[in-house]
């Protein structure tokens, strides 16, 4: 009996299946490690994390659901995080995609240069955040910023953007727009791929520009539209640092996203729970979000193959 | 204006020239539109090209300056001379010996960055290769999970990742910025797969049938003919190393030991007031190498993403 089960295992090693099984493995197991040791490990531990109170000095104890009831009391910054960062989201991202898709129309059209113009637009992504929050600080400044000087010039009289309770956030919205460079190159890519028949059919049927643009460059396109809306929505959520050296969350908190206020739980007021909390809370959302504008997507998202 | 015309048209020209003629006709009055359009097209994209480079220029404007120009007003568009003093100021001074310098803060960053491309490329191309090229159970459960873990935010690890450092006294050293990017990256290992998949099959077997190992075609075959996204993916790495600054913020305290990015986030605190002029400076030595190898990778850069088809 021992010598068959002994043949038996020899043969499921060295079967070729089985080995191509292994060394297959082999390969992926750098992934598989790093996973179990800095991502899966950690998702757990941070969810287990969320259900105690500890600050790294005295051991943490146990406190149920508190941290997450916490959350949601009248003194706790984490909703007015959540509505700022919301806020954020809900103009910037379409506001986004809106200028880089028009960016990447005009640059669809036979122009001269195109190379050109298209590394000016894309430059800004390749900018350091932080660089990038100096720079605009600095564009910002209410006395010897360029844009107030510019406004004066047309005879406004600029605010103090980034201390200013209403504008603050409108100012870090702007300054996002400076990005669009990234979903630009999306769209570029998705629009010189487009069949050039379809038009001149549009074109011989006369149909007019905007009706050519609605119902056959956007359908067409869609499938770029939902990434560029998925991933400017996950990145936009997790903004941290510009609202973390432009305005530190102010003025009056109405720059306080819910990144940078995790950051200030986790790492200043050091309550390793309460930021797991927030945490599991924000992936939550984002998951969320993203499932849901997946599923949205099956109504207006066209694919080719269809 | 009349169709008429063309259907008096000679018989020898071709049907293509016949459509032509009679689009030309029927919407001849798009010459001035055309015309209109193009000029529309070229203002709009210098119009948005320079509010583009506006804050570009005002960097470099501000860096030249001096504290006197600085805030004049009305703000000085073109500074006489240039200031270079500044540049040499941010890149030799320190405020003392234990704060560092630009270059100090340049060549930690280096190491975390040139380590972070070599271990990202290495360990991301191994796992897409076994996803390219090979079968074996689970196959497809793995590759969802591992682009499952692109919607993982920062944030939820960053804590427990944290502890972790900390229980490994690693907190304020460059371990936790090297040791994790061995491990293969998930966007990357994406991309690579991708890109892997447009090899031709026949060179695998080709290699196969002569007694080569998967290690083999891994390192003579896939590697050399995948120069493209590999260039991609390094510029991408770079660009991340360089410019990250969560993950150094939360591990790194003793100031000799912080990156560029910290740095400059600290510029302010480390002189008395925000001298504008310094800190643009020092804003324009930390995205200098990027932009740089952005202008010389550009066709590369922008083709990585056609390279996997961002198109369905």
């Amino acid at each position: 009996m021992a010598a068959i089960s002994g043949n038996k295992i020899k043969d499921f090693f060295k079967s070729g299946r089985t080995r191509n099984a292994l060394t297959a493995y082999l390969f992926v197991s750098p992934w598989i490690i790093g996973f179990l040791l800095f991502m899966g490990g950690p998702i757990i531990a941070s969810l287990v994390l969320s259900f105690f109170r500890w600050d790294l000095l005295s051991p943490p104890h146990f406190v149920g659901l508190a941290n997450f009831t916490d959350l949601f009391k009248k003194t706790d910054l984490f909703v007015p995080s959540m509505i700022v960062t919301f806020k954020y989201v809900i103009i910037a991202v379409p506001a986004s995609q809106i200028l880089a898709l028009g960016l990447a129309l005009l640059l669809n059209q036979k122009v001269r240069f195109r190379g050109l113009f298209r590394t000016i637009f894309y430059l800004p992504a390749v900018v350091s955040g932080v660089a990038a929050s100096v720079i605009w600080m600095w564009l910002y400044d209410a006395q010897y910023g360029v844009i107030d000087n510019l406004l004066t010039l047309v005879g406004i009289n600029g605010p103090n953007w980034l201390f200013s309770k209403n504008l603050a956030l409108w100012s870090l919205m702007i300054m996002s727009l400076w990005n669009v460079g990234v979903p630009m190159v999306v769209y570029l890519a998705a629009l010189q791929g487009l069949p050039q028949e379809l038009y001149e059919a549009a074109e011989l049927d006369s149909a007019s520009g905007w009706d050519t643009f609605w119902h056959l460059t956007v359908p067409l396109i869609s499938p770029a539209i939902l990434f560029n809306l998925v991933v400017g929505t996950i990145f936009g959520i997790q903004t941290f640092a510009q609202p973390y050296l432009m305005t530190n969350g102010g003025p009056v908190n109405s720059t306080l996203f819910v990144g940078l206020h995790l950051y200030e739980v986790a790492f200043h007021y050091l309550q390793m729970g309460g930021g797991s909390a927030i945490a599991w809370i924000l992936f939550m959302i984002i998951l969320l979000l993203t499932l849901a504008q997946l599923r949205l997507a099956n109504r207006w998202v066209y694919y080719e193959s269809q | 204006m009349s169709p008429q015309s063309s259907a008096t048209a000679p018989k020898h020209r071709s049907a293509q020239e016949s459509r032509d003629r009679l689009r030309a006709i029927l919407y001849g009055n798009r010459f001035r539109a055309g015309l209109f359009k193009q000029i529309l097209v070229y203002a709009l994209l210098i119009v948005l090209s320079a509010l583009f480079l506006l804050p570009f220029y005002w960097m470099v404007n501000t860096s030249l300056k001096t504290p006197d120009q600085l805030f004049a007003i009305p703000p000085v568009w073109f500074p006489h001379p240039f200031a270079w003093d500044n540049y040499v100021h941010v890149m030799t001074t320190s405020l003392g010996p234990q704060y560092p310098s630009v270059l100090r803060s340049a060549a930690n960053t280096l190491i975390i960055t040139v380590n972070g491309l070599i271990a990202t490329l290495v360990s991301s191309s191994l796992v897409a290769y076994a996803f390219a090229r090979m079968e074996f159970p689970g196959k497809n459960v793995l590759f969802l999970g591992i682009l499952g873990t692109l919607m993982v935010p920062f944030a939820v690890i960053m804590i427990p990742q944290f502890i972790l450092w900390k229980k490994l006294n690693w907190l304020d050293t460059y371990w936790p910025l090297i040791i994790p990017q061995w491990f293969g990256g998930a966007w990357n290992i994406f991309l690579m797969r991708q890109f892997f998949m447009t090899i031709p099959k026949e060179y695998d077997e080709a290699a196969l049938l002569e007694g080569a190992s998967r290690w083999d075609i891994y390192w003579r075959i896939i590697l050399p003919l995948s120069r493209p996204v590999m260039a991609a993916v390094a510029v991408f790495a770079f660009v991340f190393f360089w410019n990250d600054f969560l993950n150094p913020l939360i591990i790194l305290v003793t100031p000799l030991k912080f990156t560029l990015t910290m740095f400059l986030a600290n510029f302010a605190m480390m002189y008395q007031y925000v001298q504008w002029q310094l800190w643009m400076a020092g804003s324009v030595i930390i995205i200098l190498p990027c932009l740089m190898l952005f202008f010389f990778t550009q066709n590369l850069f922008l083709s990585g993403i056609n390279i996997t088809g961002m198109r369905k």
